[in-house]
């Protein structure tokens, strides 16, 4: 697609794209190529020598099973995100999608969280569930649980996926809500006729009908466990107890916060990237569907 | 349509009910958490209902700060914050505007390539490129400056691909009648392209706003003077690892004044933020 | 006011295509001309050649004496009435009009005088305020006007600016502009589809079809005498009834020596219901009634020709109908019951006869 009638120009144009291009090459690809550059390196303890070990560095990440197991966690993390998350947002928007007095307001009250910033809802979460004061944490002990999220692993794995659930509501709440919406009433009448009752409508007109949906949603759920739940884990866990909550991005952060192995840290960058490109070649791919039904 | 319910709209209500309680309940407490004494909460004494101490502990929490944790009072990381946010969303918006702009209103060499390297930084989010990245601002002394904690993030393949789309639904009648009325590139853009663009730009400003006002990772790194700080960043500083030392209401008072400016955003411009992410995911 | 020269004029566009195959014609000062002819024909092509919107790829535009060819759009001394009007959504109705002016540094007091005076032309005067989308679609077609006009141009260029009007408005407008302009002496050119429009507007009609001109002249003489079949069934509606003719009845037609085969065109209005054959050098057809056409002050009957006497087939294919078909425009409500036989008679003045290839070939009545 391109405009019939443009503007003539020589420098005008580069002139218009100096800026946004400047930043892109010194800020994203000099950075992303240094990563790529740094992760076939290795240096010595001192920082004093490097040699090109190729794929070593890769070797060793893909062979350390702390490593291994990490990336195993972020996935269930991402799936368990995704899937509470998605399936809780998926009730409200349907309950929301009908004339009801007050949609308008409930839709309000319900899309603020998006708003959040990460960090802010670790510290909300952790608080109502912090062991010695916590609101929730009260009423859990009182229930017989013993809820310790800074020395079971399962629990604090448990108290990020909630938090991190609970802010992606709104968000995934606004998107299929949106989704139902542009579903023509007149498909779910012309199925109401056909002798369809509400269930059997959801399931066999609107669930289908709303696939493209809930497909795009699950890969920006997917992203935003992978990268937005930083500051979450940040404020509530510090990936901590014995790393039972570190994600892969996590991890780059905080080997490299140890200023550790330079090699190793470049090396999970690109594994890192790797992942988004993937996501995005599959949301694009996605995208290009959409575009035909 | 006519459609027999048993008990009419109560299941709907109910659900709805519930789902606004889940998400309200945590800011409800966190609020209720800033108008009570440490004392009380570190007991775990905590009321559900709120307490007296509301003015005593934003007055602190504004203009004085943690006793301990942090130096720095959140008014200053309020502002901090501001800054940077309004920079993110109005460069990216500026930059991208123009970009998308010559893009879809020129041709030249390489536009194509200029266009593809944009896009793809989309695949390059911060998170996988931080110390590079990091390294790169410390060598331009860029640390602990606005300047650092906007540039790196300043370029958006978003927003140009949004303006770019945009354009390409303006009618190209639209450029031959201004170019007949006499407009040459740079009255097109500010005449015609720029206030019909307006919308657009609201909307989308809702979202970099926000998505500038809620950064996280990269803050962290890049500043480290206490009056750099950020929001975000301050608030994390004032939870202490042992419970004892954390000023729960003072930091609870932050979340409420951290979470302020971008919930009203969404509040108060509902639509233009619902077209903004709607517009922006596309 | 300026006169509009083209001379050999074509476009080719980079993928090879020719969309304008050599064009020349003049439209005097102050003549409205009007480019007709099928969508993709090349029109409208041709008037953004001239409005500066295209380039040109091969001869010469002319506008008062001043070859342009290389001229920006602003600097040509033209105004354009675009199909969607292309008004600024932003602005109002006063700075839509006021645009174009300011650009080229006037001073206000004139601008103002103009947009005022354009608006008065165009009862356009409680409207200046008001944002194009609150307007209906006759009011925006006179702000587009008004943009034009007020720039006092040396020519006004429309595209197809009554195409996005419902039936009734079009006839309302298309009195106006030919009204303005016959008032504003400006020259104009003028593109469209609907040849009621061409006929009714032009000074002088072009006929475009596949990127070449077909005929230029006058809306009657063209009416009178098509060039080509092609005009024939475009000009008229309904269009003409072209009736393939062997070499043999275009001798014992039109005598002389003919030796090629042709085709014989006649109008639907030339046609007369009869009871009997014509006699003498008419043209008789022998009807079956297959469908008719109330429209109130006339009638459209449609039939097949059940004997072909002189006029077999042959194989080409002219006009829009199937050979045998043709259609006879009788004045009054009165016509035969479907399924009737009637014969429809011509005189010999009214037929026209073209070549197989299409041309018309004058004959000597």
């Amino acid at each position: 697609m391109q405009k019939q009638s443009v503007f003539h120009s020589k420098f005008l144009p580069y002139l218009l794209v100096l800026p946004q291009l400047a930043v892109v090459l010194v800020f994203f690809y000099w950075p992303a190529a240094q990563a790529v550059i740094q992760s076939f390196l290795l240096q010595d303890a001192f920082g004093l020598s490097t040699t090109f070990v190729w794929f070593e560095n890769y070797q060793d990440l893909l062979s350390d099973p702390d490593y291994f197991s990490t990336i195993v966690r972020t996935f269930l993390f991402s799936v368990a995100i995704a899937l509470s998350s998605l399936s809780l947002a998926l009730l409200l928007a349907v309950m929301a999608d009908r004339p009801l007095r007050g949609s308008t307001f409930y839709r309000t009250l319900l899309i603020w969280p998006y708003a959040v910033a990460p960090p802010v809802v670790g510290v909300l979460w952790v608080f109502m569930l912090n062991p010695s004061l916590g609101v929730i944490a009260h009423g859990l002990r009182n229930l017989g649980v013993d809820w310790n999220p800074l020395l079971d692993g399962n629990q604090a794995a448990t108290l990020i996926i909630l938090a991190a659930a609970w802010k992606q509501i709104s968000y995934n709440f606004l998107f299929f809500l949106a989704g139902l919406q542009a579903i023509p009433s007149s498909v779910i009448e012309a199925a109401a006729i056909d002798g369809a009752r509400p269930m059997r409508r959801f399931w066999t007109i609107i669930f289908p009908l709303l696939s493209p949906t809930i497909f795009f949603l699950i890969v920006v759920n997917i992203v935003y466990a992978f990268f937005d739940t930083f500051g979450i884990i940040d404020t509530m866990t510090r990936g901590g107890p014995a790393k039972a909550t570190e994600t892969l991005v996590y991890k780059v952060y905080s080997d490299g916060l140890l200023g550790g192995n330079l090699g190793s840290s470049a090396a999970q960058s690109v594994i890192l990237m790797g992942i988004v490109i993937a996501l995005t070649a599959f949301q694009f791919r996605f995208v290009e569907r959409k575009v035909n039904y | 349509m006519v459609e027999h319910r048993k008990f009419g709209n109560l299941l709907p209500h109910l659900i709805l009910w519930t789902g606004v309680l889940i998400v309200a309940f945590p800011v409800y407490i966190a609020f209720v958490a800033s108008t009570q004494d440490n004392a009380t909460i570190a007991n775990g004494q905590m009321s559900l209902l709120p307490g007296g101490h509301f003015l005593e502990t934003y007055y602190k929490t504004l203009f004085v700060g943690t006793s301990g944790t942090t130096r720095e009072p959140v008014g200053t990381m309020l502002f901090n914050s501001f800054v940077m946010a309004m920079l993110i969303a109005v460069g990216k918006i500026a930059i991208s505007l123009i970009s998308a702009y010559a893009i879809v209103y020129f041709r030249f060499p390489f536009r194509m390539t200029i266009f593809w390297l944009i896009f793809i930084t989309l695949m390059l989010p911060v998170e996988v490129r931080i110390y590079p990245t990091y390294k790169i601002v410390a060598d331009l002394n860029l640390l602990d400056s606005y300047a650092g904690l906007t540039l790196p993030l300043i370029a958006s393949a978003t927003a140009t691909l949004l303006f770019r789309q945009f354009f390409m639904t303006v009618p190209d009648e639209l450029l031959e009648a201004s170019r007949i009325d006499g407009a040459g590139p740079f009255r097109f853009f500010w005449d015609t392209l720029l206030p019909l663009s307006r919308t657009n730009m609201a909307a989308l400003f809702v979202i970099l706003f926000i998505l500038g006002w809620n950064q996280y990772l990269w803050p962290l790194l890049i500043t480290t003077r206490d009056d750099m700080q950020t929001i975000q960043i301050g608030i994390r500083k004032m939870i202490v690892t042992s419970d004892a030392l954390t000023e729960w209401p003072v930091v609870m008072a932050t979340a409420v004044l951290a979470m302020l400016p971008p919930v009203a955003v969404v509040v108060l411009m509902q639509k233009l933020f619902v077209r903004g992410l709607v517009e922006t995911e596309k | 006011m300026a006169n509009v020269v083209l001379r050999n004029v074509r476009k080719t566009y980079p993928g090879g295509f020719e969309a304008i195959k050599g064009v020349d014609f003049e439209v005097g000062d102050g003549q409205f001309c009007v480019l007709v002819g099928p969508s993709g024909c090349g029109k409208s092509t041709l008037l953004r050649m001239v409005a500066g919107l295209e380039t040109v790829t091969a001869g010469e535009i002319d506008i008062g004496g001043r070859v342009v060819n290389q001229v920006e759009p602003a600097d040509r001394d033209i105004a354009m009435v675009f199909q969607n009007y292309a008004l600024y959504p932003h602005m109002s109705v006063y700075n839509n009009m006021a645009y174009g002016l300011r650009n080229r540094g006037m001073a206000k007091p004139e601008i103002d005088a103009r947009v005022q005076e354009a608006a008065r032309i165009l009862e356009l005067g409680a409207m200046l305020d008001r944002k194009p989308r609150q307007l209906s679609g006759g009011q925006r077609q006179r702000v587009a006007m008004g943009r034009a006009i007020v720039r006092q141009p040396k020519v006004f260029l429309f595209d197809e600016p009554l195409s996005n009007l419902d039936a009734k408005l079009r006839v309302a407008m298309r009195v106006e502009i030919r009204k303005l302009q016959r008032r504003l002496a400006t020259t104009a050119i003028y593109v469209t589809h609907d040849q009621l429009e061409a006929m009714t507007l032009a000074d002088i009609l072009v006929v475009m079809n596949a990127g070449q001109v077909e005929q230029i002249g006058s809306p009657l003489e063209i009416y009178a005498k098509p060039a080509t079949t092609f005009v024939a069934s475009f000009i008229g509606a309904p269009p003409m009834n072209l009736m393939p003719l062997d070499a043999e009845g275009v001798r014992a037609r039109f005598g002389g020596a003919a030796t090629e085969a042709g085709i014989l065109g006649v109008r639907p209005e030339d046609l007369v219901i009869a009871r009997e054959p014509a006699t003498g050098g008419g043209l008789t057809l022998d009807l079956t009634v297959e469908a008719i056409e109330r429209v109130g002050p006339e009638t459209f009957i449609y039939g097949t020709r059940s004997r072909h006497g002189d006029l077999t087939a042959i194989s080409s294919k002219p006009g829009e109908l199937p050979p045998d078909d043709i259609i006879v425009r009788v004045p009054g409500q009165d016509a035969p019951a479907i399924g009737d036989r009637m014969f429809a008679t011509a005189l010999p003045q009214h037929l026209h006869l073209f070549s197989a290839a299409g041309r018309r070939i004058e004959v000597q009545g």
